[in-house]
């Protein structure tokens, strides 16, 4: 008992004077992330809207797909990425394996198909109510598509935090494509997994809290901005 | 664009006839008001005139033309609000019409302005109230200066003063040049607002005729009972 409240202790010691490897891990994590999430953003939301909106023949087998990859294995797909940037992939030349930006591929990969799967179905929703007046305006297909986009932006926060959320937590793609290299790759997940295995369990609390923390902040600040866009807007 | 000509329209999905041979002549200018029973083929008739709904059967005549892209708007019994400012929702009409954004704002002002919402231009449309949001939803289909203004009920649950207003700004937009094809269930607005009557009944127009004629003198039994009040299918108890 005395064991784990030093040990907490030690970890609050570690965040409170702002111990260095700390610091430096949870920077890496929350660019990587943040990268990953801005990407992710930019390509599954208004993928997820021409989902919604669009009827091409093919359609409900790219649901099925999108909706399927949510689910996908971190480390399924960290082997993928893994395979794309090794020197024998495709990608290899580019020299990116091990490093950050390989890990901000590998995440945003693992983003896209989620953050694409809620957006579609929330903007489906907002679609079916407004799709006869955007139609009687004469809207075009791609009209539609960004003034939906604008008016979800909030309820899309969902999406945004969702990406975020699985972005931040994951540890099996970033472990294979970043490879966990010390002052270089090495983020939250990566670094609580190892120095939980090497007994280094303060370092290991102090960034799982931190992680927590981050959560939590980001999520409440979501729900915020939404309520007060619900005031705001109706 | 006119004269506007529907020749034997039908739209009969799944064999129900909504539309059951429309024959219809519009000139370019007033205020035509749709009457008729529920389930008459009144929305679907605007609806399809608006292109909303593909004929199953017959003719659409733009004036001798195709079916324009632009000109034609249609104002809906509910009208969406996007989670956006009144100024916002107005301007938006214009997208399709390829208006720069700038200008599309001092459009929208302009129009706002005429319909008594200007003061309100930065709050939220959706949290105007019913009758506000009806002259926010005219004034978006203003702004584009349609030759052809489709209105769906669009006072079918307002107050009689946010009535009132709708009819003003309505009789503003057929000053402007537009023509109007409106369908209410208000005989009373029938007789304030519009220039000429259709009326409907089981997806056929029954009778096409100036607004004073029609009321003094339907042509038809049906007509005469509905105007009366009495409900043809009550009739047969």
């Amino acid at each position: 008992m005395y064991g784990l409240a030093a040990t907490f202790a030690d970890a609050f010691a570690l965040l409170a004077t702002f111990d260095h490897r700390a610091v430096e891990i949870v920077s890496l994590s929350l660019q990587v992330s943040v990268s990953a999430v801005i990407l992710g953003t930019l390509i599954g939301l208004p993928l997820g809207a021409c989902l919604a909106v669009g009827r091409f023949p093919g359609r409900s087998a790219a649901l099925v797909v999108i909706n399927g990859l949510m689910g996908a294995p971190s480390v399924v797909v960290g082997v993928v990425v893994y395979l794309i940037l090794s020197r024998s992939g495709p990608l290899g030349g580019l020299g990116m394996l091990y490093t950050p930006a390989a890990m901000v591929a590998a995440q945003t990969l693992l983003v896209v198909p989620l953050m694409a799967a809620i957006a579609r179905q929330i903007i489906e929703d907002t679609w079916q109510r407004y799709a006869e007046e955007f139609r009687a305006m004469r809207f075009t297909w791609l009209q539609s598509v960004t003034t939906l986009l604008y008016d979800c932006r909030h309820s899309l926060l969902v999406a945004v935090l969702a990406g975020l959320g699985r972005a931040m937590s994951e540890v099996g793609a970033v472990m294979i494509v970043g490879g966990n290299i010390d002052h270089a790759t090495r983020v939250m997940t990566t670094a609580i997994a190892l120095e939980t295995s090497k007994g280094d369990l303060p370092l290991a609390i102090a960034l799982g809290i931190v992680l927590v923390a981050v959560i939590l902040v980001l999520n409440a600040a979501a729900f915020a901005m939404r309520a007060w866009a619900m005031r705001r807007y109706g | 664009m006119f004269p506007l000509r529907l020749h034997d329209v039908r739209f009969q999905p799944n064999g129900r006839k909504v539309l059951d041979g429309v024959e219809l002549e519009l000139g370019g200018e007033g205020i035509t008001l749709v009457l008729g029973p529920n389930g008459a083929g009144k929305s679907v008739l605007l609806r399809t005139i608006c292109g909303l709904l593909e004929p199953t059967g017959g003719r659409i005549d733009w004036g001798g033309g195709a079916r324009p892209h632009l000109g034609v708007m249609m104002v809906f019994q509910h009208p969406m609000m996007l989670r956006a400012s009144v100024l916002e929702n107005v301007a938006l009409a214009l997208k399709p019409h390829g208006v720069p954004r700038i200008e599309r704002r001092h459009r929208a002002a302009r129009v706002l302005d005429r319909v008594g919402l200007l003061a309100r231009a930065s709050e939220s449309a959706r949290l105007l109230s019913g009758g506000e949001q009806q002259r926010l939803a005219l004034a978006r289909a203003w702004v584009t200066a349609p030759r052809l203004l489709l209105l769906d009920e669009p006072t079918a649950s307002l107050d009689p003063s946010a009535t009132a207003e709708v009819e003003r700004i309505v009789r503003e937009i057929r000053t402007d040049g537009t023509r109007i094809l409106m369908t209410t269930h208000n005989l009373g607005q029938a007789t304030r607002l519009g220039d000429d009557v259709v009326f409907m009944s089981a997806g056929r127009v029954r009778e096409h005729a100036p607004v004073q004629r029609f009321f003094a003198r339907p042509a038809s039994d049906e007509a005469r009972l509905f105007i009366q009040g009495e409900l043809p299918w009550r009739m047969n108890f």
